[in-house]
């Protein structure tokens, strides 16, 4: 009748994209005559931040501000082909698709610029507040309104761009699996400390520290998001959910979520996180994609700190408080390992 | 199928529609009315993505039958805002990065008002307890259990409903 | 809850100094969602809306005699029975559209089914309720079959054949191999040379993507011979290209529309409630919405599959993993979807971030009389990383070292060579597991911090060994009961390498090192007698951006599917589609 403390360890990689290659996205940008920036795509917003992400990887592109991009998506009619949010894809494939299309855009609007200052376009700088100005002679500068302006209707230039990215295709081979699945990787480290109470086999997650390496966090803010609501659900694959909990006995399968189970926010634990960004190469900005590998280490972890706690060793997920109680039966009683 | 007149005030608008024998006040509201703020995310009242207020407490509109509403005031999310600005708990979930998919978030809302309108100054349990019965699948609820502790910092709470 | 930016580390790699990227600012939809004004699929508001429901198997595995709607087609508000027959051309898989793998899916079935749940009738009424009574209604005869719900009993040659397509219950691979294989280096030479043999055996059950949103769309006739479709997808072209093909439509008469999901987590690409919309659309003429309610979400929907993994290591006292061996079941259930591909995203993962010379792998996608299973975050990877890293930490625990330092022992470094035959780049794993061991306070020792991802790799760890194949398991072989005899060849590099050194591990008191030195001394593998040359494949050089290449032409669409009885037509007659008006909400569409 105790509780007995166990922490658990997790070292992951993930790969960004869809494997075998291809897996391509386009993205439009155009400006209108004041210098604000429509960003056409026909990707999804999941929840995971799209449209915010990809806004600002224009902005930055461009040289604009950001209140000066909107993103519209998803409408098949104006968006060019994506194929979709899925594996990770997101951030690195639009995201390039969008770089492609923005600077597209951005060399038409500094020519139209280098027309009306009479500079090289190659002499102009943007401050990405609005102005465009010659390189070392600030004063000589007009805005980005101004630029678009006359590029439309005294230059006839259309101020837009096109933009697609895909990785090359790959075969896989039938005898040796050689193959080229994706171009980057993210990384992810977690230490997870729980509660085992061997009287009930509860399991309490008491708290998470991890390090998550994303290649670049484009917006902080919503790295974060992507990673505390990640390591929760890693967290609820590990110790709550299944559609068949006798698996692979179909019986007993949940049908609303009185029975399918996840933590509530009675349940999560604190979660202290650092991130790391060694830039992918080929990434926008170097940005990989944190939205799935953000689950993954957690739920080895927690099993492993189930060991360490009780000395039961669950091979199968979810782990419930009967099988932890029927390990411990099996062991004649908790042996807790000890710590590092 | 015969159907029964229904008169009920939303966000301070006189309503008056037709509902039918055991119609659910949730479709009432988004293809009666035209709220569309209340989501479908199970209809079984386990999801909490519904949740609207009648007279100032949280029902799962997805379970309640349209003409129970009868002469009562309903609040959806769709007129938190007072005109043209922000509640503050609106504000707080902005500030806070609290919504993802956005889905859960009105139905959060409005259990998070029905929770500072009678209690200005709650603890972090009594906010845990107030959001237990909706279900938010990206955030992991800490965002939005520190948005809602925010906002009734910033006096939401005293604000007149 | 803290989060903290450990900008020190790669910071020679990166430019900090950016305008907009790296700042926190505010999301484009958050207004958008604290006022309740994002537009979800299910926000837009339609003159006449009618609602679709299915009905659906409730056996495991059953050929379908007969389907009699007469009651259910006369009930109140029924405007349209759907039938398999109704579907221009009823089946299709998903990766179809990237010419991968066989149709094998009818969007509503004729002849028989394959899991609980599956749809063989849909009605279109004009309220929720209607449809459901009508669905009640509805008499099907099943003649119910025997059913297998085990991955390896599926295998075995007397399993109930699930899928007709893939007769053997396993997906086929390169029209040759009942599995997809990885092979690097000779892991039965290298476990008799480990000090230790670790096994494990792994199960992750199937898990519900859950978004708080179902999935869902709505399907209108627009103005101009064409239709459009509101829905909760998370692939905008895949789903329209989907139900292009199920349809037999020009894709450029779909327009759709969605961009704005609550939730997904993979478990809105399957693209089966737009093709269902849209064709109660074509054949009613009038906006048709087909939602599905959380039971069906829950059981219906394709969750992420079931995995189950065995693992064999052959681990040296000092903690060196020196050959990994993985046999891989992925559990489709009753249709392939997208589990072929997660087969080969999962096969590439292997054998995790570390550095192990010897690899081998078999991993199966095998067809159960289950929800079909489909993608989920983390697809391909997450069962196998459960593996993994539980796997890891037995290994540990069985040499004796601290779990983080063994990590780290045997992380992958730039340089590596991986065992899919890449070479590892922009490593970061060392670096991750020290910066959350610090932050959880688990003591390393000082060589395991100072430990980098940019030290130590590459040299003999970037060689590809002596590697050997086999041709264990062609296609149909298992089911035939003759699993196993294939021939074994060894296969040499390309370019002469010495044969790898045997590793000499420093006396026992010393601590482990954190990277493997080569000791001089025999070599341990002896070179193979008249080996053939491998060739391994030219690396890829990327091709040069060119404009979007028009997606591959959808197939000649396959002859209908004749009837099991003589078909009469749905007595009800076909309105001519009209205009419909619709109020969007809020005036706003996307954003």
């Amino acid at each position: 009748m105790s509780i007995h403390k166990g922490r658990g360890f997790a070292s992951i990689n993930y790969p960004i994209g869809m494997n075998l290659g291809g897996d391509p996205s386009q993205a439009l940008v155009h400006s209108n005559p004041d210098g604000k920036f429509a960003v056409a795509l026909s990707s999804i917003d999941l929840g995971q931040g799209m449209k915010q992400v990809t806004r600002q990887i224009a902005a930055e592109t461009l040289g604009v501000p950001v209140e000066d991009v909107y993103v519209d998506t998803a409408d098949s009619d104006t968006g060019p082909h994506c194929m979709g949010s899925f594996a990770s894809r997101g951030t690195h494939r639009v995201g390039n698709a969008v770089i492609q299309a923005a600077k597209e855009a951005r060399s038409v609007m500094l020519e139209a610029a280098a027309e009306e200052l009479e500079v090289n376009a190659a002499d102009l700088e943007t401050d990405g507040k609005g102005n465009i100005f010659v390189r070392g002679a600030p004063s000589r500068s007009i805005s980005t309104g101004e630029a678009c302006g006359a590029a439309q209707f005294k230059h006839g230039k259309t101020v837009s761009g096109r933009g697609i990215f895909l990785i090359p295709m790959s075969d896989v081979d039938p005898e040796t699996g050689e193959m080229t699945p994706v171009s980057c990787y993210a990384h992810a480290a977690l230490v997870v400390d729980i509660e085992v109470d061997d009287e009930t086999g509860e399991v309490d997650v008491k708290q998470m520290n991890s390090a998550y390496e994303v290649g670049r966090a484009l917006n902080p803010r919503m790295v974060e998001q992507q990673l505390v609501g990640g390591a929760w659900m890693g967290m609820s694959h590990a110790l709550w959910e299944t559609t068949e909990p006798y698996y692979p006995d179909r019986t007993h399968g949940p049908t609303d979520f009185n029975q399918y189970l996840m933590p509530g926010p009675g349940d999560i634990a604190p979660h202290d996180i650092a991130i790391l960004e060694r830039p992918a190469p080929d990434g926008p900005y170097g940005g990989k994609g944190p939205g799935e590998m953000c689950a993954n280490p957690v739920l080895p972890a927690v099993a492993n700190a189930v060991f360490n706690a009780v000395g039961v060793r669950i091979d199968e997920l979810p782990i419930t408080p009967e099988k932890v109680l029927r390990g411990i039966k099996a062991n004649g009683g908790a042996q807790p390992q000890g710590q590092w | 199928m015969s159907k029964k007149p229904v008169q009920f005030t939303l966000n301070g608008d006189g309503k008056a529609v037709f509902v039918e024998d055991g119609q659910n006040l949730l479709d009432v509201l988004r293809r009666g009315v035209g709220d569309l703020s209340p989501k479908y995310g199970c209809g079984q009242g386990t999801c909490g993505a519904c949740t609207v207020l009648i007279d100032g407490e949280p029902h799962l509109s997805c379970l309640t039958l349209a003409e129970t509403v009868e002469g009562r005031s309903l609040s959806s999310t769709g007129g938190l805002a007072q005109g043209a600005d922000l509640h503050p708990l609106q504000d707080a979930f902005m500030r806070h990065f609290a919504a993802q998919c956005g889905f859960c978030s009105s139905g959060m809302l409005m259990a998070a008002k029905a929770l500072l309108d009678r209690n200005p100054n709650p603890s972090r349990e009594d906010v845990v307890e107030a959001i237990s019965g909706n279900i938010c699948r990206c955030t992991g609820y800490e965002p939005i259990i520190e948005a809602i502790l925010d906002a009734a910092q910033s006096g939401a709470g005293r604000r007149s409903a | 809850m803290s989060v903290e930016f450990r900008k020190e580390l790669f910071a020679n790699e990166r430019d900090d100094n950016l305008n907009e990227i790296g700042k926190g600012t505010q999301r484009q939809d958050a207004l958008g969602h604290v006022t309740g004004r994002s537009p979800y699929f299910d926000d837009h508001l339609f003159e006449g809306l009618l609602q679709i429901r299915c009905v659906r198997s409730p056996h495991h595995h059953a050929r379908i005699r007969s389907v009699d709607y007469s009651q259910a087609e006369n009930m109140p508000g029924v405007v349209r029975i759907i039938r398999p027959e109704d579907v221009p051309n009823n089946f299709n898989t998903l990766l179809s559209l990237l010419n991968f793998g066989r149709d094998d899916e009818p969007l509503l079935s004729s002849k028989k089914v394959s899991y609980i749940g599956e749809p063989v009738l849909a009605i279109v009424a004009g309220t929720d309720r209607q449809a459901r009574d009508a669905v009640a209604a509805v008499r099907v005869e099943w003649e119910v079959l025997p059913h297998v719900l085990d991955v390896e009993e599926a295998l075995k040659p007397d399993a109930p054949v699930v899928n007709e397509v893939y007769p053997n219950n396993t997906f086929d691979y390169h029209d040759k191999y009942d599995h997809q294989k990885l092979r690097y280096g000779d892991v039965e030479t290298a476990f008799s040379q480990a000090d230790r043999i670790v096994e494990g055996r792994y199960q992750m059950s199937p898990i519900e993507q859950a978004p708080v949103e179902t999935n869902g769309a709505i399907a209108a006739p627009e103005t101009n011979d064409r239709f459009v479709c509101y829905t909760s997808t998370q692939a905008l072209f895949f789903s329209l290209g989907t139900a292009a093909k199920l349809l037999n439509v020009s894709s450029n008469r779909l327009h759709f529309i969605g961009g704005t999901v609550g939730g997904g987590f993979g478990g809105k690409v399957d693209s089966l409630v737009e093709p269902m919309a849209i064709l109660a659309c074509m054949l009613t003429g009038k906006p048709c919405r087909f939602v599905w309610d959380r039971q069906e979400e829950m059981q219906v929907g394709a969750p992420r599959g079931g995995e189950r993994w065995y693992l064999k290591d052959g681990v040296m006292n000092d903690g060196r993993i020196i050959a990994r061996q993985f046999t891989g079941y992925f559990d489709s259930g009753a249709y392939t979807r997208l589990s072929s591909y997660a087969i080969i995203k999962g096969t590439a993962h292997l054998p995790g971030p570390y550095h192990i010379p010897n690899v081998k792998a078999d991993v199966f996608c095998v067809y159960t009389n289950r929800t079909p299973a489909t993608a989920m975050r983390g697809f391909g990877v997450t069962g196998v990383d459960f593996a993994i890293e539980s796997q890891m930490d037995k290994i540990a625990h069985e040499v004796g070292m601290n779990p983080v330092e063994f990590r780290i022992l045997n992380a992958y470094r730039d340089g590596d060579m991986k065992a899919h035959r890449r070479e590892a780049k922009n490593c970061a794993l060392i670096e991750c597991v020290q910066v959350a061991a610090e932050k959880a306070n688990w003591p390393i020792r000082d060589e395991f911090k100072q430990a980098s991802s940019m030290v130590g790799g590459g040299g003999e760890r970037a060689k590809i060994p002596h590697t050997v194949t086999d041709e264990d398991g062609k296609i149909g072989e298992r089911r035939a009961g003759r699993a196993g005899a294939g021939q074994t060849r060894t296969i040499a590099p390309s370019t002469p390498a010495p044969a790898p050194a045997a590793y000499t591990p420093p006396p026992p008191s010393a601590p482990p090192a954190p990277a493997p030195q080569p000791a001089a001394g025999q070599p341990a593998y002896a070179h193979p007698a008249a080996a053939p040359a491998y060739q391994p494949a030219a690396p890829h050089a990327p091709p040069p951006v060119t404009p979007a290449v028009a997606p591959a032409p959808p197939p000649a669409p396959a002859a209908p599917a004749p009837a099991s009885e003589t078909s009469t037509p749905s007595a009800r007659p076909v309105n001519r589609p009209g205009y419909s008006r619709f109020a969007s909400n809020s005036g706003f569409r996307r954003r």
